[in-house]
């Protein structure tokens, strides 16, 4: 609302459109998002081939129709030749059109089936990353290494520069590497589209795709979902952090130690206390439960329940725990037990439990978790 | 029949009341319904635009839901496609055809009647399909007018609202097709043979012949849709077997020509227009015909190109790039032809005509980004993103909707008897363009700069392409009340028209329009005319 | 108008109708023709689609060549359909396989669930060039596969990449997604509101 006011106010008294700082024209100017990486270079290449052509014949027939309106309208007393179209001009002129525009377009063809090569061309990919695309977010697979990396919209208010341009988790890539992206989609079309770096490809449910790149430029990259998924489609955007080798190296090396380690702080049996789960499960909560359940626990009945001094919530543990590691047939609860380990379900359920005014008081260790499964 | 009963049972003049246009069988006054319709419906699809400008106004949410948005977004395409141009361009037909070939009617006039009776109730259901996620009937239609599955699987009941929306205007255009072709073939007035047609009846001929191919394919679509929502098969679904990319291939397999469904009526009018304020027979007419018939025959096996990111083969896409590139031969050819009868004519600018010449380029521009769009690898970069919406809107406003404005102030005066107020025309005719101009040159930029289509929200960096959308939108909008004042004031009234309207109308492939009076009575050419 | 124009115009319509009617209904037909032609066209041509990822190759489709003289390198990868409370893994995520050589690879599925599952696997291929020289003549994805509550299973998968395959592809990946056959999850999905 704020925003809205204050745009406002600036564009009436300036009285011109072009004053927002970190707008696209600033950025961007009026073409193509600028290439960082050989595949995209090449793409922009053509798309300057094809558009300076589009100029040239817009403003090659604006002139010519504007000099025909000017030269032969009847103010200037310009009689009209009846015979025109009888004449050779009229009837051999039709094959000039074909020849001239078959030349134009075999113009364009020719680079455009030489880039298509480029863009499926095979090269041996050093890094292969899995890309996701799931009701609304991306998730990255680095197959060679395990790494997963979930990666959510982050919150931001409409006037802020991260507004739905900002995730939780980078997707973070190493600069001059051969990288493979596969496309794949969990429930319905996405389509992972940074226009810096790669070409896009639709992620559809069912189906692998491919496309590569090799990026020449450090820096961060936006991009968005650009196929439509349903009511967060806007919701999804991709930050690409591009960093050297040696840096990627140690962020790779960071991830796997970071996930070994919370494995094995999961498996341990050690005993946690009530504030340390309490603190956890809240986090998880609203990453994972809040679509349904509501920040409140109140849910949005009839379809999604309340956890809010609900049953399960405040009755047997084995039977919550059950129901968060199974799922519930016949309804939209999935079955945890798959995505979450045995400390973040302990976690979970233990915040559910003690959240909201929900008095259950009991603590749910990981061992309790490992037992129900 | 004998000539008597014939004479007696037609001399009698409208029927009055209701009666007149519930079982009117009248192909003037059945045109005239269709282009009341699609007027309202005009009024409809482009208010949900307004609301779609006004949300991406700014950054945030400002007006509407992100599920409801994209149902407005699905809901304007279907409507402005379906509700708007189709019938619009069909009323013309009713209207047009018969008084220019010198038929008495409709091949049909029973089946004409019903065809265009379909149309409310479809418009009904194509409202309702919106109304009813407030009722809870599930999901709204978030997925565009493409209905792609699995997204269109979600659906709730909005969405066989919408299949049987489609089903219905699939049969009412069918019925509409069927009739206008058998008019052609049969019933044009002796002497008045194929290769002397007007270039609008030779348009409505592909327009139609194009209906019946593609039409039941899309119907066949959308059942199988239906029948993969609610009862188990799996023509769509891969858990069962299918394929989601089949519905894409079915779907622009219709979706393509119906381009060209939206666009061949407009561009028949310009035959028609441009040679008469030239005052210069039109240049290539034979051209023109077997340039639309390339097209039709190249405009039914390019669909693809609308799927180059779904990973086909490279001789595929080459295959599709190709012949795609190849449409930019006809549509050349086209505007070439209007360009040379414009050549050492002696022009006015009259309503019809500044329109009929802000086609001309316009739509010229959108054939060029066309182009662009038809490189595979660029497209790759374009694919889902404002500058496709800006390129198909600056091909289907200039080239369909401005053709059918065109082509009302060129034929209001036949119609209505009455001239049109030149001034007002003009001034609607400048707001109107530089408004359309203003809402959609932008969109190239905020495309080219990566905003997809079919978002609710936006970071601040497309801000000002999309402020600068808005307002042209709004001005765009707005315009069209100016369009519906001077509509009724020329039937009210206003100077008399002379039975040839304009004073270059009748030169060249002219229609028999121009020989009967302004307005026409009632029933006309009952005895055929004969065409030298 | 005389009886005989007026008969002969009849005469003329009824021919015309018949026609445009004919292609109508034909053309209605075609549209499911298209589920039909578009297998056959993908099958013939290895073009890739659900289908011809699929399939089930019989001997006569695989070239009994050996090319010793290169290796390919198989990725293997799995994903869960929305909804599917299963977890799935290839237990080999890479294998450098000689053309024209039979190979096997595992899939470890279990149900996390607390009910009996229908899942179904399908299989996609890239880059699609390799879709009619991946050749897979034992398979878990040419069934449904019933998971009972709780269990899990290893699933076997016994393939051969033809030699035939073109040479400057050296990289194939054949990643199954997992969908659960009832599909009221997808729809489930729907409803939640993020924002």
């Amino acid at each position: 609302m704020h925003l809205k006011r204050e745009s406002k106010l600036r564009l009436a008294t300036v009285g011109g459109l072009f004053v927002l700082s970190n707008s696209a024209v600033a950025e961007y100017g009026l073409n193509l998002v600028e290439p960082a990486s050989e595949i995209t270079r090449s793409v922009f290449d053509l798309h300057m081939l094809t558009a300076k052509l589009a100029f040239y014949i817009s403003v090659i027939i604006t002139v010519l129709v504007v000099y025909i309106l000017v030269k032969y309208r009847r103010s200037s007393g310009a009689e009209a030749d009846m015979q025109m179209h009888k004449g050779k001009f009229g009837v051999f002129s039709w094959l000039l059109v074909p020849i001239i525009v078959l030349g134009i377009d075999l113009s364009i063809a020719g680079p455009g089936t030489k880039t298509l090569h480029q863009v499926e061309r095979h090269v041996d990919a050093e890094l292969t990353v899995k890309v996701t695309g799931s009701q609304w977010k991306w998730t990255y697979d680095y197959l060679d290494n395990d790494v997963r990396v979930v990666s959510n919209l982050q919150e931001h208010e409409p006037n802020e520069p991260g507004y739905l341009r900002s995730v939780d988790k980078l997707f973070v890539l190493p600069v001059d590497t051969n990288i493979r992206f596969l496309h794949t989609a969990t429930d319905v079309l996405h389509a992972w589209w940074v226009p810096a770096i790669a070409i896009k490809k639709d992620s559809i449910p069912g189906y692998i795709h491919e496309t590569s790149t090799r990026i020449t430029k450090e820096g961060t990259y936006y991009g968005q979902c650009a196929e439509n998924c349903g009511t967060g489609h806007a919701y999804m955007p991709i930050v690409v952090q591009v960093v050297s080798k040696e840096k990627f190296n140690d962020w790779v090396a960071l991830k796997t130690a970071e996930a070994s380690a919370a494995a094995a702080e999961a498996s341990a049996d050690k005993v946690w206390s009530k504030e340390d789960l309490m603190a956890r499960g809240e986090e998880l909560y609203v990453k994972n439960c809040v679509a349904c359940h509501q920040v409140n626990g109140e849910g949005i009945p009839p379809v999604f329940p309340a956890l809010k001094g609900s049953a399960i919530a405040t009755g047997a543990v084995a039977d919550h725990l059950d129901v968060v590691i199974k799922g519930k047939a016949g309804t939209a609860m999935a079955a945890w037990g798959g995505q979450l380990n045995d400390l973040e379900v302990a976690a979970i359920v233990t915040y559910e439990r003690n959240a909201w005014g929900n008095d259950a008081g009991d603590l749910v260790q990981p061992a309790d978790v490992k037992s129900a499964r | 029949m004998s000539d008597a009963i014939t004479h007696e049972a037609h001399h009698h003049g409208p029927p009055t009341g209701a009666k007149r246009w519930l079982y009117s069988t009248n192909h003037k006054d059945i045109g005239t319904m269709y282009l009341i319709f699609a007027l309202i419906m005009l009024f409809l699809g482009g208010a949900m635009a307004m609301v779609i400008r006004a949300e991406l106004w700014m950054p945030g949410l400002q007006l509407v839901e992100p599920d409801f948005f994209n149902n407005l977004v699905t809901n304007h395409a279907l409507i402005m496609v379906f509700a708007v141009v189709m019938p619009a361009g069909v009323g013309l037909a009713n209207w047009m055809i018969p008084l220019m070939i010198g038929a008495p009617d409709m091949a049909m006039p029973r089946m004409n009647n019903m065809s265009f009776w379909l149309l409310p109730p479809a418009a009904i259901l194509l409202v309702l399909s919106m109304i009813v996620p407030f009722f809870g009937g599930g999901q709204t239609v978030n997925t565009g007018w493409t209905l792609y599955p699995p997204l269109s699987i979600q659906s709730g009941m909005g969405m066989d609202f919408l299949i049987f929306t489609v089903h219905i205007l699939g049969v009412s255009s069918i019925m509409g097709s069927i009739n206008i072709i058998t008019t052609i073939i049969n019933m044009r007035a002796p002497g008045m043979n194929m290769m002397k047609m007007p270039i609008f009846v030779w348009s409505w001929f592909f327009t139609a012949l194009l209906l019946i191919v593609i039409m039941p394919v899309f119907a066949g679509g959308v059942t199988m849709l239906l029948f993969d929502r609610h009862f188990g098969t799996s023509f769509f679904d891969a858990a069962g077997g299918g394929d989601p990319v089949l519905f894409q291939h079915i779907f622009w397999f219709f979706g393509h020509p119906e381009v060209y469904v939206l666009l061949l009526p407009s561009i028949g009018v310009l035959g028609m227009i441009i040679p008469t304020f030239s005052r210069k027979p039109l240049f290539g007419y034979k051209s023109l015909v077997y340039g639309m018939a390339v097209l039709y025959g190249l405009g039914l096996i390019v669909w693809a190109h609308h799927q180059y990111t779904i990973g086909m083969s490279i001789e595929t896409t080459t295959y599709f790039m190709i012949g795609t590139i190849l449409i930019s031969i006809p549509v050349g050819l086209m505007i070439f032809n209007f360009i040379f009868t414009l050549w050492k004519g002696s022009i006015t600018f009259e309503t019809p005509m500044l329109f009929a010449l802000a086609i001309i380029l316009m739509f010229s521009f959108a054939g060029t980004t066309g182009v662009m769009l038809a490189v595979v690898p660029a497209d790759l970069q374009y694919h889902d993103t404002y500058f496709v919406v800006a390129h198909f809107h600056y091909a289907l406003i200039p080239g369909s909707l401005f053709g059918l404005y065109a082509a009302v102030f060129f034929w209001m005066p036949k119609w209505t008897g009455h001239m049109y107020n030149e001034r007002l025309g003009k001034i609607f005719f400048w707001w109107t363009t530089i408004g359309f101009n203003l809402t959609f040159f932008p969109q190239h930029f905020s495309g080219l700069a990566g905003m997809p289509r079919r978002i609710v929200d936006y970071n601040m960096i497309f801000t000002e392409f999309n402020v600068m959308s808005s307002v042209g939108a709004f001005a765009f909008g707005l315009s069209h009340l100016l369009f519906l004042y001077i509509i009724i004031k020329t039937v009210k009234g206003g100077e008399k028209a002379t039975t040839e309207v304009w004073d270059g109308s009748s030169i060249g492939y002219a229609g028999l329009e121009w020989t009967v009076p302004s307005p026409p009575p009632f029933h006309t050419f009952e005895k055929a005319p004969v065409v030298k | 108008m005389t009886i005989e124009t007026n008969s002969q115009t009849v005469f003329g319509h009824r021919r015309t109708i018949k026609w445009l009617l004919i292609l109508a209904v034909g053309m209605f037909g075609f549209g499911f023709a298209m589920v039909p032609l578009y297998k056959l066209v993908c099958s013939v041509t290895g073009w890739n689609s659900i289908d011809s990822n699929s399939a089930q190759a019989s001997t006569a489709d695989i070239s009994q060549e050996i090319d010793l003289d290169r290796t390919v390198t198989v990725t293997f990868d799995g994903t869960i359909n929305a909804g599917l409370p299963w977890e799935f893994k290839p237990l080999v995520r890479k294998l450098e396989v000689t053309p024209g050589k039979s190979y096997k690879a595992d899939f470890y599925v279990k149900n996390y669930s607390n009910r009996e599952i229908v899942g179904q696997a399908i299989p996609g291929i890239t880059p699609w060039q390799g879709t009619e020289h991946f050749h897979k003549t034992e398979c878990f994805c040419f069934t449904q596969q019933t998971l009972a509550a709780g269990e899990s299973r290893v699933m076997p998968l016994r393939f051969t990449v033809d030699a035939r395959l073109p040479k400057e592809i050296k990289f194939l990946t054949l990643s199954y997604t997992l969908m659960d056959t009832d599909r009221s999850a997808l729809k489930a999905n729907a409803g939640l509101v993020k924002h």
